[in-house]
């Protein structure tokens, strides 16, 4: 089975600085074009499983806040989800899956299940008691707490799961051409001894999750302007 | 809304687990417009009483009736929104500005944006916040502006029950004082029935028009005015309960102006005093518009005491300047009469 198409590029021929494996911002300049594709193969993987972890997870946190029995079950198996190496994650899911953004999507949202389920509920059970008990005592329903108090007052600590996963599923999703899903990694591992595109992709994967961390960052500051008071 | 009455018919709980009630057959009146304190030590099941009347904690048995209707007939959540409720740590939503905390019941009914706006305003003067507090975070506020902020929460769409839990059990000594003189005062204005719990007798005796006295397992000692409780305790505990000055504290129920002051002669500067039958048998100096200059013999008057003062801070004063009687002036500073050690223990006959 052939995961990758490794190129072997002859660089004979071309200016000393290509020739001579060094980091060349005209090569860069000249051949940006080349990662425009692989880099929002990237974005879309990233963003997709986050946003797709993010709806399992806060579902599933929602429901163990009040039957915390399932807390316990859903730390496990998110846990176990989380540790397996996520190249052994790409391999067993090929056969079942097939390559494609699928098989890559199933993996990445998978490890983003631990980071926000535990976000969202720690989240959740920060929230002081007594506006909870206040809340109550004035007549809000179960569902009015939990939509106008409790996870507005959430919000900070969401967010900060969303960030830390967003982060790391740039950097795992660099992997994901294993699975045949294209992205950064890609471009990567195509010419992995070539410092000009090593540095380039790299240097874009950093970017990205830099991007989306202040992204993040800035959402939340937007909508918690009572933090700031 | 015309304030609500309030009658606790043989409510019990035994918590889950527990073979001892926490409050066990509770049994009392309370009419409305009034301030029922209940008050005891820790596990005499006051919290949980109050908490009953809203529903937060389910009744094992007996009943609590609301104007007529037992609470347990409507749903929890509508029944909390009709009566008001404040805590002791407040509970203010710290994600919500002033405006946003207060408005919370109105909006759960549904209110219109321009009628809360008007309401959150109203609210906020009655309870002595600035106006330009309505934007802020409660963590922008000093405790006592958010124990207010609680208060106008509370009151938001006038209920003609308030149940309110320690409210002021966080504030520092001072603050406390004049919050619970404000909140007198308040209540002055709007007559609601309120359920106050608290663990401090002196606050009871101050906010309460009666009290009720819960002992360990949530049993009723004595549920009485508090002119009644420190003049008849009904039994040991209560007596314990109260303290040991219970004497001096019915002192500070009764202000200068409710007693029968006594007469002394007056006299102008270089006249002579009048004769007849006085009370006091010195005569006392006053000025032309009848101010207490000095006792004719001298002696400084002193102390001054005003109609408004409570017995106790008289009785204190006079103690302070070794003296048995004391002038009393109004609020021009005119002499009204004198006040004697004797008046303080015919007043506790």
């Amino acid at each position: 089975m052939i995961l990758a198409q490794v190129q072997i590029h002859n660089r004979a021929g071309q200016e000393s600085c290509v020739a001579d494996n060094g980091l060349c911002p005209d090569w860069i300049w000249d051949n940006f074009d080349r990662y425009v594709n692989p880099f929002w193969d990237h974005v879309y993987l990233t963003v997709v499983a986050v946003a797709i972890g993010f709806a399992i997870s806060f579902a599933l946190a929602l429901v163990a806040y009040r039957r915390r029995w399932l807390i316990g079950p859903i730390v496990n198996v998110t846990a176990i989800l989380y540790t397996i190496p996520s190249l052994a994650l790409f391999f067993l899911l090929l056969p079942v899956t097939g390559r494609g953004n699928t098989t890559a999507l199933i993996a990445l949202v998978a490890y983003t299940l631990l980071i926000i389920f535990r976000n969202v509920l720690a989240g959740l059970d920060n929230v002081p008691e007594e506006a909870k008990d206040a809340g109550r005592g004035m007549g809000l329903t179960g569902g009015q707490l939990l939509w106008r108090i409790e996870l507005p007052l959430a919000v900070p600590e969401i967010i900060a799961g969303l960030r830390v996963a967003a982060t790391t599923t740039v950097g795992l999703a660099t992997l994901a051409f294993f699975a045949g899903a294209g992205g950064l990694g890609e471009q990567i591992f195509s010419d992995i001894n070539f410092k000009s595109n090593v540095v380039t992709a790299g240097g874009l994967c950093v970017l990205l999750a830099a991007a989306l961390d202040l992204g993040l960052l800035l959402v939340q500051r937007a909508v918690t302007p009572w933090r700031r008071a | 809304m015309e304030a609500a009455t309030l009658e606790f018919q043989e409510a019990t709980k035994v918590y889950a687990g527990s073979t001892e009630p926490a409050v066990d057959h509770l049994s009392l009146e309370v009419p409305a417009g009034e301030i029922c304190v209940l008050v005891g030590p820790s596990g005499s099941g006051k919290t949980t009483a109050m908490r009953m009347v809203n529903r937060m904690i389910p009744m094992t048995s007996g009943d609590i009736v609301l104007d007529g209707h037992s609470v347990t007939e409507r749903k929890p959540a509508e029944l909390r929104r009709e009566i008001g409720y404040a805590i002791q740590q407040v509970g203010l939503f710290p994600h919500m500005t002033v405006a946003g905390n207060v408005a919370t019941v109105p909006r759960l009914l549904g209110w219109d944006k321009k009628k809360i706006a008007a309401r959150v305003d109203e609210l906020l003067e009655l309870v002595s916040l600035e106006p330009d507090t309505r934007d802020r975070y409660p963590s922008q506020l000093s405790g006592g502006q958010r124990q207010r902020v609680g208060v106008a929460r509370a009151l938001a769409v006038d209920p003609p029950l308030m149940l309110m839990d320690e409210p002021f059990g966080a504030i520092d000594p001072i603050n406390r004082d004049r919050l619970q003189n404000e909140f007198l005062r308040l209540q002055e204005e709007i007559r609601k029935t309120v359920v106050f719990v608290t663990h401090d007798i002196d606050e009871a005796i101050k906010v309460g028009d009666r009290i009720a006295i819960l002992q360990k397992g949530g049993r009723l000692a004595q549920y009485a005015t508090p002119e009644e409780l420190l003049a008849h305790p009904a039994n040991e505990f209560v007596q314990d309960f109260v303290g040991a000055d219970r004497a001096l504290k019915r002192l500070t129920l009764q202000h200068v102006r409710d007693v029968d002051l006594w007469r002394a002669p007056l006299v102008r500067d270089g006249e002579e005093p009048p004769t007849g039958d006085f009370d006091v048998p010195y005569p006392l100096v006053v000025d032309d518009v009848g101010r207490p200059v000095r006792w004719l013999s001298g002696s400084k008057a002193e102390p001054l005491i005003e109609l408004d003062d409570v017995l106790r801070n008289a009785l204190s004063q006079m103690l302070q300047e070794e003296t048995q009687y004391a002038p009393v002036v109004d609020e021009q500073g005119k002499i009204a009469g004198v006040l004697s050690v004797e008046i303080m223990g015919q007043a506790l006959q």
